[in-house]
């Protein structure tokens, strides 16, 4: 069913304003259709800050997944996507999947080795870092996580929660300038979800996180990009749009 | 759940647990190869053999009697090798008319169904043992080192990662389907053959392309990490002297299996 | 239980030294074949060809209840094939097959080429080959043929393990072959309706991955041959081996196998006489190819059902 859209007129956020430090992920007027005609994205736009932490919302379909995957590469739309200084195109590739850290949202499809050893490590060494080097990004990016003990699990036995935080030190462990997660807090209990949250609070690094947890989004967030069928529908504080009632219903939101 | 059910690997810090996997890999195979060469009926032979497996059950701390509660695996197959009684010449023990089938008892028959049974119940202990002190991603390791093809070692990984969620969609299915097989009394359920077998096809089906879609994902969450094409494992591979002593103490014991097996003292 | 052995999985001892390191051999020069013409299909093969050895793995689990407390399961391998093209099917059938006898004992080691053989290449070739030959026809065709295919893959695989429990001194022919052949045409059933049924839903939902698996491979006419090959083996050799063993234990005494036991009365009886001209071989071979008729017919009708049902 069509929804039309309203005109949206932007809220100013310091993010719009200019970022005090540049700007560590820059799109402009991105658009994306499938092989089978449908449009996925639709002149998106967005800029990220250094240490900035920001929330993607908006209904399944909305072509959040989709705009994840472009910024790394994965899929090629119509625009301009930077990273850092660095344009996405076939020759930095390479170096911006080092510095984009995707995490998907079914970590059953983001830990595909036996071990977490082998799967943290995967990413340092497709880098061709020397052993030793990944040796010591795998534990470093396991203590980020809290899970240093888990080096030598098995990845099937681990919980919900385990495989999450262990996802997210896979894609740490290239030390990456910008942390992209799909949905962290789904199919999480209510305390893995809470330690879950208190990770992404201490962790200082560039954020995108796309989501359908408001209450975390109020909580964590301090900016919110809605999208709605492709395009992005509202950019601004999280404070003030969750205000807004009539933004929120057309978009089937809810306020936490 | 069926953590107990599929791991057969039993934790433990005993020696045959710290053993480099590849000297485990290759003793068992030669333990076997050991036993397939043994002639029949070299009795002292299988026994010593025996005593091999149950010197390796009390070293890995399981208790002598872990490895024979599942040796039994293969006796089904007993079935197959019941016939040899009846294929070899030699004194007859007792004849039978089968339908078309004469079937004469020999002692050289009968010599060789038990020699097969026995070589296969050591062997299939020592498989057993193997795996119960090796993790298998260990097992994969040292595969890899032993040259068997990269490609066919990173099959085997997904597969040891991935049966274990594929399994459990398996059992959705199968839970989904015994919660919808009602039947009104005195009816029986669960219709005509050909629609069990289409219901059951439509589960291999089903999961077959849950898998390919979820190949996809995966394979987009390697290339989100960098892979493009190559598969690199960091595998570091060192003998220790305990290595090369077991190595050593596992040969001489085989060979001397092979020795009394082959000139029985008399 | 959820890890039910399959009949097909010979454990090690059962099979001579000889015999097991000959099939090793054979196994080791496809796999190594394999590999290689995987290896150029891309770097999407690679998690692809785990994730189906993961899919074959489990599915297996998948039973329906036959009759008198049997159930019918798959094995997989012509489906493999078929879906994802020979090479990368005996590949993945491969992986399933050392998985299962590493980690669960179901199948020896010293013997695993001659698992690998019996339920991972043969199964491939035979579903592979004769689904090729039918790839430009009509669905149903297709349905029907896969169905055969299948029926066909798995009396492939319990002749070839009835003849290397022959050739290795451990089961008497004129039994085992009639033996397992007839045990496993019954197997080979629940094989044959679980291939056409899951084909079909494929067909239904996402009929643009079959199509990739067929184009992924050259040489059709290759595999068409192995295909029909080993499905005349299955049919000539069957009723062969029952109705005059005589005549097989011959030549394989003349190859030089039956290096123990055996050995003495057969080793003097060399010569070139033709052995296979008993008299009642042709009628033999003639029910051979009755029987195939008969199984062909039944899953033509059920793949008719099938479709009627679906539509």
């Amino acid at each position: 069913m069509p929804v039309t859209h309203k005109k949206i007129t932007p809220v100013p956020t310091p993010a719009m304003a200019g970022c005090e430090d540049g700007d560590v992920l820059k799109i402009e007027h991105l658009d994306f259709t499938y092989p089978d005609g449908h449009v996925a994205l639709w002149d998106v736009s967005l800029d990220l800050c250094q240490g900035e932490k920001v929330a993607l919302v908006g209904p399944n379909g909305a072509g959040k997944s989709t705009l994840m995957l472009h910024l790394n590469g994965i899929f090629r739309g119509d625009g301009i996507v930077r990273v850092g200084d660095l344009p996405l195109d076939k020759a930095n590739l390479p170096l911006i999947r080092s510095m984009v850290g995707l995490v998907f949202q079914n970590p059953d499809d983001q830990l595909f080795s036996p071990t977490v050893f082998e799967d943290v490590a995967f990413g340092p060494l497709h880098m061709g870092l020397p052993e030793d080097e990944v040796r010591t990004r795998v534990d470093e990016a396991l203590a980020q996580v809290h899970m240093s003990n888990f080096r030598e699990r098995l990845s099937h036995h681990l919980s919900m929660g385990e495989k999450k935080r262990i996802a997210i030190a896979t894609v740490l462990s290239m030390r990456p300038q910008i942390l992209v997660l799909d949905e962290p807090s789904a199919g999480l209990d209510p305390r893995a979800r809470r330690a879950l949250i208190n990770l992404l609070r201490e962790m200082p690094i560039t954020m995108l996180v796309s989501t359908h947890d408001m209450a975390m989004v109020r909580e964590l967030f301090p900016r919110m990009v809605v999208m709605d069928e492709g395009r992005i529908v509202a950019d601004g504080s999280t404070a003030e749009l969750l205000e807004d009632e009539a933004l929120l219903e057309a978009h089937g939101l809810e306020r936490p | 759940m069926h953590d107990n059910v599929f791991d057969r690997y039993r934790e433990g810090g005993s020696l045959l647990h710290r053993l480099s996997p590849i000297v485990k890999v290759v003793f068992t195979v030669v333990f076997i190869f050991s036993n397939a060469i043994l002639p029949d009926g070299a009795w002292l032979a299988f026994g010593l053999a025996w005593l091999l497996l149950l010197a390796g059950s009390q070293i890995s701390g399981l208790g002598i009697g872990f490895t024979a509660k599942r040796s039994f695996i293969a006796l089904p197959f007993a079935l197959a090798a019941v016939t040899a009684i009846f294929s070899l010449p030699g004194r007859t023990l007792a004849e039978w008319d089968f339908g078309r089938w004469h079937l004469v008892a020999t002692d050289a028959g009968m010599l060789r169904f038990v020699s097969i049974m026995v070589r296969s119940w050591l062997s299939v202990q020592g498989a057993m043992l193997l795996i119960a002190t090796t993790r298998f991603p260990d097992l994969i390791h040292a595969f890899e080192h032993l040259r068997m093809p990269r490609l066919l070692v990173t099959i085997i990984a997904f597969l040891y990662r991935y049966m274990f969620v594929l399994t459990d969609e398996v059992l959705r299915l199968m839970r989904s389907r015994q919660s919808r097989a009602a039947s009104l009394p005195g009816r029986k359920a669960g219709g005509p053959i050909i629609w069990r077998a289409r219901v059951a096809g439509n589960m291999v089906g089903q999961l077959f392309l849950r898998s390919y879609e979820r190949s996809d994902r995966i394979y987009n969450a390697m290339l989100a990490r960098g892979y493009e094409g190559q598969m690199r494992t960091l595998n570091r591979h060192e003998m220790a002297a305990q290595d090369w002593l077991f190595a050593a103490l596992a040969a001489a014991a085989l060979l001397s299996v092979q020795l009394v097996g082959r000139f029985p003292l008399r | 239980m959820l890890y039910v052995p399959a009949p097909l999985h010979i454990p090690d001892g059962f099979l001579s030294l000889t015999i097991s390191l000959i099939c090793w051999a054979i196994t080791a020069l496809a796999v190594t074949v394999a590999v290689r013409r995987t290896g150029s299909l891309g770097e999407r093969q690679v998690p692809l060809m785990g994730i189906m050895a993961a899919f074959i793995f489990a599915a297996q689990m998948i039973n329906f209840p036959v009759a008198g407390g049997t159930s019918g399961h798959l094995l997989g391998g012509a489906l493999a094939a078929i879906v994802l093209g020979p090479w990368a099917g005996m590949l993945v059938m491969t992986a399933v097959i050392a998985v299962q006898g590493l980690l669960f004992q179901d199948g020896g080691l010293l013997v695993m080429g001659a698992n690998i053989l019996n339920m991972g290449l043969l199964t491939a070739a035979v579903g592979y080959g004769l689904y090729r030959i039918v790839e430009e026809r009509s669905r149903k065709t297709k349905l029907i043929v896969a169905g055969v295919a299948a029926w066909l893959s798995v009396m492939a695989a319990a002749l070839s393990t009835s003849l290397q429990l022959w050739l290795s001194g451990t089961a008497r022919l004129d039994i085992v072959v009639p033996a397992m052949l007839g045990v496993h045409a019954l197997i080979g059933l629940g094989e044959a309706l679980i291939t056409v049924a899951a084909l079909a839903f494929i067909f239904r939902t996402r009929p643009d991955l079959l199509e990739q698996a067929e184009g992924a491979e050259g040489n059709g006419r290759g595999w068409a041959a192995a295909g029909l090959l080993i499905a005349l083996a299955v049919v000539v050799l069957s009723p062969l081996a029952s109705a005059n063993p005589d005549g097989l234990e011959r030549v394989a005494a003349d190859l030089g196998f039956f290096d123990r036991g055996v050995s003495s009365p057969l080793n003097f009886l060399s010569g070139y006489t033709l052995p296979f001209l008993g008299e009642g071989v042709l009628s033999t071979i003639l029910a051979g190819v009755v029987g195939v008729l008969v199984v062909a017919g039944v899953v033509f009708v059920a793949a008719r059902l099938f479709r009627e049902r679906t539509t």
